[in-house]
């Protein structure tokens, strides 16, 4: 073990560093994922499984172009992964909605939309609010609640099944021939050799780059290799209720079916400098009075779970990607919506992180823009 | 095969089974009546459409979910029988809205 060495070593299990690895690792690299395991603070198991895009890159244009050709990736994405692994993490891409309860709602996603659409190419959102009339034709046979008036519709927002696709990830990088160890989580990386070093309970581990996508844990390696990880937690809980026939073929933020059959219901949005994930029962109750006020009849169903995760979030909202001045072949990846950005993460990124420098075109994201913000 | 002790108290409730009309104890749950009727299965799995039945009878493991005077996933072990009760089997996932639409919340 102690001699083990790799072409990267991707710090952080979760979607988006086992995503990263996965896009590595597809294109010859080897490459060992570290992973903490079951104990791991992990949004990837606890998130709400959108693949979406109406929402993203209000104040970052970049960001919403590079999540449009995520959505765009996905579709090939999911069947390469279903094929790779076995496991199909259940990309359904009908469109998303976001509902309006009452005119002032309406109003405001109104704004926001066409403030979004200004800031880029008319192709990146394509998003167009939509009447209760047109939200009723989207949701046949669902009763709607009396104060919902429409909202906001993208025909390129999907979802996925969150805990699918890690199951996914995990076992492609396995077929693939990357080493996956969740016995081994990172206590400390290094810059060594030309290379990097990371030590782990079993032993140190060598690499000619490191990526580091440990999420909540990152900011407590990054430092050592001239990285820069502001990494802020944010609390957010979901419901799930018993199942029931299907009847919601569009995914919407805030309720969507599984394939299964339980409707999930989310989320909360807690600012928090605890790392706790301890749900409340406070949580559930407003997550569905607003869901019942938007679907009347969901009042009838069972919650039969409810938990909480929490985001990983930079100052600004927007991922972060930036590679090491002082360390070349060092990086950091994180971001709010690891499962949207997966199918990019495992192709555009992973090509960005092979290449002898980190391309220019992903400039938007280093996390210098926070300290620029800062000076003036 | 399924045996009922006797009840102390006696008394007899008619409820109705699958259709069919069962007498059983006052005291008893929907889940005795439906397992005293001999319906063999009282549910289907939602995911697999897999035959399931009354397990633990006491409200923990959830098999015993039935449609109980038309309201579906009733904890049938944990309901009291009443006169004319209509206990009937759950198949496979519920419905979101009762037929019928308009129906109040």
């Amino acid at each position: 073990m102690a001699d083990t060495s790799y072409d990267f070593i991707v710090v952080g299990g979760g979607v988006v560093g086992s995503a990263i690895g996965y896009g590595l690792a597809k294109r010859g690299a080897r490459v060992a994922v570290l992973d903490e395991g079951d104990t791991a603070i992990r949004a990837s198991r606890v998130n709400f499984g959108l693949v979406w895009l109406q929402s993203k890159g209000d104040g970052m244009p970049d960001y919403g172009r590079w999540t449009r050709r995520s959505a765009d990736l996905w579709g090939p994405f999911a069947q390469e992964l279903r094929q790779t692994s076995g496991v199909d993490p259940e990309h359904v891409q009908r469109g998303g909605v976001i509902f309006c309860l009452g005119d002032e709602e309406f109003e405001q996603r109104r704004t926001t939309i066409m403030r979004m659409h200004n800031q880029v190419e008319p192709w990146v959102y394509e998003t167009e609010m939509i009447d209760r009339r047109q939200m009723q034709e989207l949701f046949p046979g669902v009763r709607l609640g009396k104060e919902l008036v429409g909202g906001s519709f993208c025909p390129h927002d999907g979802v996925s099944n969150p805990l699918r696709l890690l199951q996914s990830l995990h076992a492609a990088l396995k077929r693939l021939g990357a080493d996956y160890r969740p016995d081994a989580p990172a206590r400390a990386a290094r810059a060594e050799g030309g290379g990097f070093a990371v030590d782990t309970p079993v032993g140190t581990l060598r690499a000619g780059k490191i990526v580091l996508a440990a999420g909540h844990g990152s900011p407590a390696l990054a430092g050592a290799l001239g990285l820069d990880a502001p990494v802020i937690p944010e609390r957010g809980q979901l419901l799930i209720t018993e199942r029931v026939a299907p009847i919601l073929d569009v995914a919407a933020g805030g309720i969507r079916q599984m394939s299964e059959g339980g409707m999930l219901i989310g989320a909360t949005f807690e600012d928090t400098s605890e790392y706790t994930t301890r749900a409340t029962t406070a949580n559930a109750v407003e997550l569905a009075q607003r869901a019942i006020r938007i679907m009347p009849d969901l009042a009838r169903l069972k919650m039969v779970r409810t938990w909480l995760g929490l985001r990983v979030l930079s100052p600004d909202g927007f991922p972060v990607y930036m590679e090491s001045d002082d360390h070349p072949g060092a990086y950091v990846a994180f971001c709010h919506s690891g499962n949207t950005l997966a199918a990019v993460h495992a192709e555009d990124l992973a090509e960005a992180f092979l290449a002898p420098r980190l391309p220019e075109r992903l400039a938007s994201f280093h996390p210098r823009r926070f300290h620029a913000q800062k000076a003036a | 095969m399924l045996r009922k002790l006797p009840d102390p108290a006696g008394g007899v409730v008619t409820v109705i089974v699958e259709g069919r009309p069962c007498e059983v104890g006052p005291n008893d749950t929907a889940a005795a009546a439906a397992l005293l009727a001999g319906i063999g299965h009282t549910r289907t799995s939602p995911v697999t459409g897999e035959p399931r039945a009354p397990f633990c009878m006491m409200g923990v493991c959830h098999e015993c979910l039935m449609v109980i005077d038309g309201v579906p996933s009733r904890q049938a072990c944990l309901v009291t029988v009443r006169e004319g009760m209509r206990i009937d089997r759950q198949v496979g996932p519920r419905a979101l809205q009762p037929a019928g639409a308009d129906a109040h919340v």
